[in-house]
């Protein structure tokens, strides 16, 4: 039997009962909330406050709920501003469009000049579904995990996303949460721990493979544990919602008992998660590795299911993975 | 302060410091053998008047809260901002010295985290605006003291962001004021050959902003402007005729002056000029 890490608290019956929920709207509630407590909120709209939930904040606090129309680069601009007069600013737009669109702001108006702006990149993976490859964000975690000051953060539940958005409006600094359109399985409880820069081992003690996953991918590395397990393969999971900075000490004490490591990423399989534990082991623990993800190529239109299937990010394609390079 | 009030004294020594600017900025970048010559010598006068009579703030004090902000959208002119911050008091002006050196705080483009007194870290033409407008939100919806004043190119019209924020200054009636550095130059030729802009004050009041026009390098102009601009409950962008390379007769109206410093010969014969007038204008 697979055994679960019990230090965090994981719901108890996710695998024979899932319950999806909507981190968009988590993240939306969540917006809410702190704006309560904290009059410095802002948020920032680029035309997409319903598909982002930035139309809660919108409702609830009209005078803290700035409206820059489809004009990315000024989203951004007008956001670090915001931040210069010690608010504290969500932008909120899709991951192709914010920071898709606007890199260059998010570098030098962000990054470069030390804001404090909490980028959130909506619709962010394949799971966009029939919009289409233009609007199926898989290059966003490669180019912001490149930028110095800047936190990248991918929560793989709902109770995970509300987490992390509390937590970025605590650290002073330039944050970037990525999160889909779809609902996706909960599996972690309030008193699962969330820590910018610390990732949770889900399931410890693997013996041939570890694999490390972000986002929604995370259950699909859960899902091919288990069925691993009944196979013989043992692997640890790891979430690793925080892809910068990363833990470096979790991820090096959890791999250093296996021979194989995979990551696994909505995201093409350059640049992004998988690079981001690549750099790491190579330097400090080689390790045969193996990435999940988009294989350098566009998505397309179609149903999320479907999408996964074809371009590969399923429990299935992670258990063969492991297996073809097990052998 | 009424410009009925405004001294013939105030007008001389504006003038002066103005002229004083032009003469540091050339042993500065005669000394830096890098940074731009035109477009600095251009806005001596727009940035003499705003550091000596317009922005309420204290050089010793930068980051007061209850300062108000200059934000510089072209970061590129940034030696200007720098020669007359050091005469405004900001820092000594023997750092002058080291722009665009390794280990310096007076970077190439002005960087905020390395110098206090600067707003935004600036280069990337369009950025600045948009902060100008995020900072100004902000003062509007909280009512605060605070103005709020952006510097811009002309050639920063180029930039598609420029009129995203300017729309969103528009639908907001932003307190802001911004002064467009109209020189009719860039870096490859003059603005209405690389990307015509005329007819641009009709433009900016199709936006229904309240444009106002100045001569760039009339104090008295500049300041009656932006005070007036504080009353109007509307954004003010403020077209400021200049001519770049101003003050120095070989770089005047010349767009071959844009991005490049004066080597030693030519900073002799500016220094010159510059002194001659500085001598006429005592």
């Amino acid at each position: 039997m697979v055994e679960f890490n019990e230090k965090l608290f994981l719901r108890k019956d996710f695998l024979e009962n899932p319950v999806k929920e909507s981190v968009r709207d988590s993240f939306g509630k969540t917006l809410v909330a702190l704006g309560k407590k904290n009059k410095n909120i802002y948020a920032v709209s680029g035309d997409l406050a319903e598909s982002t939930r930035a139309i809660y904040f919108k409702e609830t606090f009209p005078e803290r709920f700035v409206e820059v129309g489809v004009a990315e680069q000024n989203l951004m601009g007008v956001a670090c501003g915001i931040s210069l007069m010690n608010k504290i600013p969500f932008a909120c737009s899709f991951a192709v469009f914010s920071p898709g669109r606007n890199w260059d702001q998010l570098r030098v108006s962000g990054c470069y000049s030390g804001n404090n702006v909490k980028v959130i990149g909506a619709h962010a993976g394949l799971n966009v579904g029939q919009d289409g490859a233009t609007h199926e964000a898989l290059e966003d975690l490669a180019i912001t995990r490149v930028l110095p000051n800047l936190n990248v953060l991918v929560p793989s539940d709902a109770m995970e996303a509300r987490k992390a958005t509390i937590a970025m409006a605590k650290h002073k600094g330039m944050d970037y949460m990525r999160f889909g359109r779809v609902d996706y399985v909960s599996y972690t409880t309030e008193k699962t721990p969330f820590q910018i820069g610390k990732a949770n081992v889900l399931i410890k003690n693997g013996k041939d493979a570890c694999i490390i996953a972000c986002g929604l991918m995370v259950y699909e590395a859960i899902k091919a544990a288990m069925i691993l397990e009944e196979k013989g393969v043992r692997v640890s999971v790891i979430n690793n919602s925080s892809v910068k900075p990363l833990d470096e000490q979790t991820i090096l004490e959890e791999t250093k008992k296996v021979p194989l490591v995979i990551t696994a990423e909505e995201h093409q399989v350059t640049g992004g998660l998988g690079s981001a534990i690549a750099e790491l082991l190579s330097q400090k623990q080689p390790k045969k590795m193996g990435f999940i993800g988009v294989q350098n190529t566009f998505g397309e239109s179609g149903k999320p299911e479907e999408l996964f299937e074809k371009y590969g990010l399923t429990s299935k394609n992670i258990v063969n993975k492991i297996l073809k390079l097990t052998e | 302060m009424h410009v009925s009030k405004f001294r013939f004294n105030d007008v001389k020594r504006l003038k002066l410091l103005s002229n004083q600017a032009r003469i540091i900025l050339i042993e500065t970048l005669a000394t830096s053998k890098s940074g731009h010559s035109a477009g600095p010598l251009g806005l001596a006068d727009v940035f003499v008047s705003l550091y000596f009579k317009i922005l309420k703030n204290n050089p010793k004090k930068p980051s007061l809260n209850s300062r108000d902000r200059l934000f510089v959208s072209n970061g590129h002119v940034c030696p200007i901002q720098y020669v007359v911050m050091s005469q405004a008091g900001y820092f000594p002006q023997k750092e002058l010295k080291t722009l665009r050196k390794i280990n310096s705080r007076l970077q190439g483009h002005p960087s905020r985290k390395d110098l206090p007194g600067i707003e935004n870290s600036s280069g990337p033409l369009g950025q600045g605006i948009s902060q100008a407008c995020g900072a100004a939100f902000v003062i509007k919806k909280e009512k605060l003291k605070q103005r709020i004043y952006c510097i811009i190119s002309d050639a920063e019209f180029n930039e598609g962001q420029t009129w995203e924020a300017l729309l969103f200054a528009a639908k907001n009636k932003l307190p802001l004021t911004i002064l467009v550095d109209r020189n009719n130059i860039q870096i490859t030729g003059n603005t209405e050959d690389v990307m015509p802009l005329e007819p641009l004050k009709q433009k900016l009041m199709a936006l229904n902003l309240t444009v106002e026009e100045v001569d760039g390098h009339n104090h008295l102009q500049i300041i009656s402007v932006c005070n007036n601009a504080k009353k109007n409950k509307n954004t003010t962008i403020i077209i400021c005729h200049t001519i770049p390379g101003k003050g120095v007769s070989f770089m005047e109206n010349k767009y071959e002056w844009h991005g490049k410093p004066p080597n030693e010969q030519e900073a002799r014969k500016a220094l010159e000029e510059l002194y001659a007038e500085q001598a006429k204008l005592r």
